[in-house]
């Protein structure tokens, strides 16, 4: 395994490389742009056999690969923001066919008013959508998790489409020091693609997507629902498996606890987690909880890890317009209403639009949270 | 049911006897000649031509009645279905 200098859009087309799909479509937009870029210069230089197809928009994108995994191929695609919104009426169907499809979303902010910059607005909208969707830290979790991706979609017990989030720019467009994992490791990791449920072959001839009557279509609902859930099982082991292979791990693979015994936790997701984790080794008196894994939601996780805190901060890059806080704020009080003895909650929404955040708005936060309220949101702007 | 909702036994669409939703019926009359182009508009490919003869598969007819509008011969009528 070695060392290299990497910027993060880079470290993506290497774990493509790592993944080796047999159908690779993307449309190019910001700050996504340079992980297209690389994807069509590493298959220009024959360096993999994938197929790309190069396409007018995203919903060709994402409809392409759909249809490529539909036939039993393993497939990539990458967007953000705009481009994740086209796709959005395809991202409901690859699930609901359970297609095992692996999409990098390079997180940025949502039109009005046009912005390219980041925070989590994007993939958060599609939290309802039936992908599982994985938040990465730094470059290094990004190619880990991608390559996890890929076997966590494709079990047998999953077979579903996997989200990896990473913030644009931020992890975009940063150069960090990144161990790319050894090609002959990865393949004993993550073997060929076999597919059991979708595939093309005019021999057993089969149907995806058909129609269904109200009663069976609830079923498979249902059924979409059960299986989101059960995936917490096996992105764990996925974690737990990498770990012995690789000598890295990302927490219990649903959450990473960090410093996670003092009276006051910040829960938070993506790249800011590493500002986070700078102010909390300034201070004695908070931890943090970072969800890797927003979507199956780590209920009995988080549980766990905040049953014990006085203060529980909930940071994070989005805001569900309507609800006057982020999306994970609500999730984490939800989950925090089934404990006895209750923490105080309180949000903060911060980021937007790629708005900076500063260790010492941060640290200002934390000693604020004991004189607000229980359930009051602070923004940082 | 297959995961997914994939159905990988081919035909399961013949379970579905689409004629109910018909509400005109087309009826051949004697005045048909078998010249076969009913058959060729028919979009559900439900005509067939049997001894001279037009016959209808009413159990997936959804009543369009472009056979009627088609027929040069006006050999087709039609009629309301009653239920």
């Amino acid at each position: 395994m070695t060392r290299h200098f990497m910027e993060g859009s880079r470290v993506v087309a290497e774990a493509i490389f790592l993944c080796k799909p047999d159908v690779v479509s993307a449309y190019p937009i910001t700050p996504q742009t340079h992980i297209v870029e690389e994807l069509a210069q590493l298959i220009a230089d024959g360096r993999i056999k994938s197929k790309f197809l190069e396409v007018e928009s995203e919903f060709t994108a994402i409809s392409s690969v759909a249809g490529a995994v539909a036939a039993g191929s393993r497939a990539f695609t990458a967007t953000c923001s705009q481009g994740l919104a086209l796709m959005h009426e395809v991202l409901f169907a690859i699930a609901g066919m359970r297609l095992p499809l692996v999409m990098v979303v390079a997180n940025r902010a949502l039109s009005a008013p046009l912005n390219i910059w980041n925070d989590q607005q994007d993939s958060i909208s599609e939290r309802d959508s039936g992908w599982i969707q994985l938040y990465v830290e730094t470059a290094q979790e990004a190619v880990d998790t991608m390559i996890q991706a890929y076997k966590i979609a494709e079990d047998n017990r999953v077979l579903l489409p996997v989200m990896v989030c990473m913030d644009g720019f931020i992890l975009t467009h940063t150069v960090e020091p990144v161990h790319v994992p050894d090609d002959v490791e990865v393949k004993k990791f993550l073997p060929k693609y076999k597919p059991t449920h979708a595939l093309l072959d005019s021999t057993i001839p089969m149907t995806l997507g058909p129609f269904a009557y109200p009663e069976p279509y609830f079923k498979l609902r249902k059924e979409l629902s059960l299986a989101i859930d059960n995936s917490k099982k096996i992105i764990k082991e996925v974690n737990e498996e990498f770990r012995q292979r690789f000598n890295r791990r990302y927490g219990n693979g649903l959450i990473e606890e960090y410093k996670n015994d003092k009276k006051i936790a910040i829960v938070s997701m993506g790249s800011v987690c590493g500002t986070i984790r700078c102010v909390i080794d300034s201070r004695t008196d908070t931890g943090l909880v970072k969800i890797r894994c927003y979507r199956p939601f780590p209920k009995e996780d988080l549980i766990n890890a905040l049953k014990d805190k006085e203060i529980v901060i909930v940071i994070e890059k989005n805001i569900s317009l309507g609800l006057g806080s982020g999306s994970a704020f609500s999730e984490v009080r939800d989950v925090l209403y089934y404990l006895k003895k209750k923490p105080k909650v309180v949000g903060a929404v911060v980021g937007l639009g790629g708005t900076d955040v500063r260790s010492k708005d941060i640290n200002a936060l934390i000693n604020k949270s004991k004189m607000m309220r229980d359930g009051e949101v602070e923004w940082f702007i | 049911m297959e995961t997914g909702g994939v159905i990988k036994k081919p035909g399961s669409s013949k379970e579905v006897k689409t004629g109910s939703w018909r509400t005109f019926k087309p009826i051949a009359t004697d005045k048909c000649k078998g010249c076969g182009i009913c058959v060729q508009f028919c979009p559900e490919g439900c005509i067939k031509i049997l001894k001279g003869k037009v016959e209808i598969d009413y159990d997936y007819c959804k009543g369009c009645l472009i056979c009627v509008n088609e027929c040069p011969t006006k050999s087709m009528r039609s009629k309301r279905e009653e239920k």
